[in-house]
């Protein structure tokens, strides 16, 4: 049996959690130093499938400020990160924008949406 | 002349929430100033998720975050100013002026100042070499690009490894500038640990500790940048430069709490937070000033901030509504042994909330230590801690019975002590 032991650090939360991960011939054996379950599951991701929330703008025409900040809905795998960058240049949106309008649909083939993040309110 | 009740300095996070709980504590006259074009302060250029973990249970980005606190400031039909610089303040008035009122006048019966920190600026951190373009605060790069909508650089050189240079080291590579190390200077990161995994790991960006800036080259604009190591005495070893080509250099080494208009009312300050001495109640040494945010004390999660404005608000309407007997006695906090510093500075045990969480952050990198609670010198708490560094904000909570338990004390004193029985390596000897 091929055992294999990663150290991580949980992303989790401002806490940061040392976490050390067992592998057993890639199947996780045992997760230790997470205080809570959050940081038990991003482990297990983490040395399986680990992915993240990519946050970026696009710009805004006729808005109140000229970018607005976007995010993927959910997590994506880590990397397709650059992926859904380059899906996302030279979109414009046109204001008002609010939380939650959809940007753009299954962001580089991850079949999660790009939604708006903040609000920005048209210029008078 | 306008009279308002409460005028809080400030619509960030702090100036939000202290508004917001000041109000549901009945004060209806509230008047916000913000020199921004909107409310929501800092978090409007913090466009990273992680924000509100704790208070709502989410991952939030810095803008989602704010519009969570500005929707109840209009629900609340909360009075507020943007565009609006204020210009002085003093006890019970402040001057301020924008381009709709010109320059004007405002009586309030309590003060809040909230008006967050600035990043320390390359005038401040004596570096040598030239003084081309293309050397920013992390902070204003992240305006440029996040609300702005420019790229400072292409090929770039992080100094400091605070979170906003952090967070610059992520953003400013997905937005495909190339950025080549992040220097500390001191032995451990300014940052959070989440922070050095998704923004540097993540994209395989070299973190340099014990590593500063010795030459910046370039006459119009930044061409080259020059790290070095630095000893234990935290100065450059000779013969240890590494020369990196580039086109621009964030700065992200600390910030300092932005205290003019506190100084200039007279507002005592902490010279170990720049910010100002308060109490259990938030109330600065000016008569109906009080203070909570980063203009207080630098925090490292905005929910601590919520949480401080939220008191701060609500004290601030209890001494509108009820004065504050200043006769009172009081008991100071004392940081001791690895402790820099507390917020608040004393408590008074009649009169405070049934509650007092006290603030405070540690001087060095401390494993398997304890904090501990002394009331003179009887030990009254030991809260255990498997790892705490300067970057992050730690606290503790005490209750009213409590302090009124031990009536006569003369201070409470805060240290850090090592668990004896995990022998590891003593007083801050770990670098994490």
């Amino acid at each position: 049996m091929r055992k294999k032991k990663i150290d991580l650090t949980c992303i989790c939360c401002p806490l940061g959690c040392p976490i050390s991960v067992t592998l057993e011939q890639e199947t996780v054996t045992s997760v230790t130093g997470n205080t809570c379950p959050r940081g038990d599951a991003y482990a297990r991701k983490e040395v399986t499938n680990p992915t993240r929330i990519v946050t970026t703008t696009v710009r805004v025409e006729g808005g109140i400020a000229p970018m607005v900040n976007v995010k993927t809905a959910s997590d994506i795998p880590k990397n397709k990160i650059f992926d859904c960058m380059a899906a996302l240049r030279g979109i414009t949106v046109t204001a008002p924008v609010h939380i939650g309008d959809m940007i753009l649909q299954n962001a580089a083939g991850t079949g999660v949406h790009i939604v708006a993040a903040k609000e920005v309110a048209a210029k008078e | 002349m306008q009279n308002y009740d409460l005028i809080i300095i400030g619509g960030g996070p702090a100036g939000l929430a202290a508004a917001i709980a000041a109000k549901d504590a009945g004060i209806d006259s509230i008047l916000i100033l913000e020199r921004d074009r909107e409310l929501g302060g800092i978090l409007n250029q913090c466009i990273h998720n992680g924000f509100g973990l704790h208070t709502f249970r989410e991952e939030l980005t810095g803008p989602e975050y704010a519009a969570r606190f500005i929707t109840q400031v209009l629900e609340r039909q909360i009075e507020y100013r943007q565009n609006t610089m204020v210009l002085s303040v003093a006890s019970k008035k402040v001057v301020a002026m924008n381009r709709k009122d010109g320059l004007f006048e405002l009586h309030a019966k309590a003060i809040i100042l909230a008006m967050g920190c600035r990043e320390r600026p390359r005038g401040a951190l004596d570096i040598p070499g030239y003084r081309p373009a293309g050397i920013f605060s992390a902070g204003t790069a992240q305006r440029l690009v996040n609300m702005e909508g420019y790229m400072p650089g292409r090929e770039v050189v992080i100094l400091g490894s605070g979170d906003i240079g952090l967070i610059m080291a992520r953003r400013m590579t997905l937005e495909g500038a190339k950025v080549k190390v992040v220097a500390e200077l001191m032995p451990y990161s300014g940052g959070l640990k989440r922070n050095i995994v998704q923004c540097l790991e993540d994209f395989d960006i070299p973190l340099k500790l014990s590593h500063t800036v010795i030459d910046i080259e370039g006459k119009e604009r930044v061409e080259a940048v020059t790290i070095a190591k630095v000893g234990s005495d935290l100065r450059p070893i000779a013969g240890t430069g590494e020369r990196y080509t580039c086109d621009t250099l964030l700065l992200s080494c600390g910030l300092i709490p932005e205290n003019e208009l506190s100084k200039q009312a007279g507002v005592v300050l902490n010279p170990v937070t720049s910010g100002p001495i308060v109490g259990d109640n938030f109330e600065t040494s000016v008569d109906g000033i009080f203070a909570c945010g980063n203009v207080l004390h630098v925090h490292d999660l905005v929910d601590y901030v919520s949480k401080e404005a939220e008191a701060a608000g609500k004290a601030a309407a209890h001494y509108i509504q009820h004065g504050t007997s200043k006769a009172v006695r009081t008991i100071p906090i004392v940081p001791t042994n690895g402790i820099r510093y507390t917020v608040p500075a004393f408590v008074r045990p009649t009169e405070m909330e049934d509650t007092l969480t006290v603030r405070f952050r540690v001087d060095a990198v401390y494993k398997n230590c304890s904090v501990v609670t002394y009331f003179d010198d009887t030990m009254i708490h030991r809260k255990k801690r498997t790892i705490m560094a300067p970057g992050e904000m730690e606290q503790i909570a005490f209750k009213k019975e409590l302090l009124q338990q031990h009536g006569k004390i003369q201070e409470i004193k805060l240290c850090i002590e090592q668990d004896s029985d995990l022998s590891d390596t003593g007083k801050g000897g770990s670098h994490a």
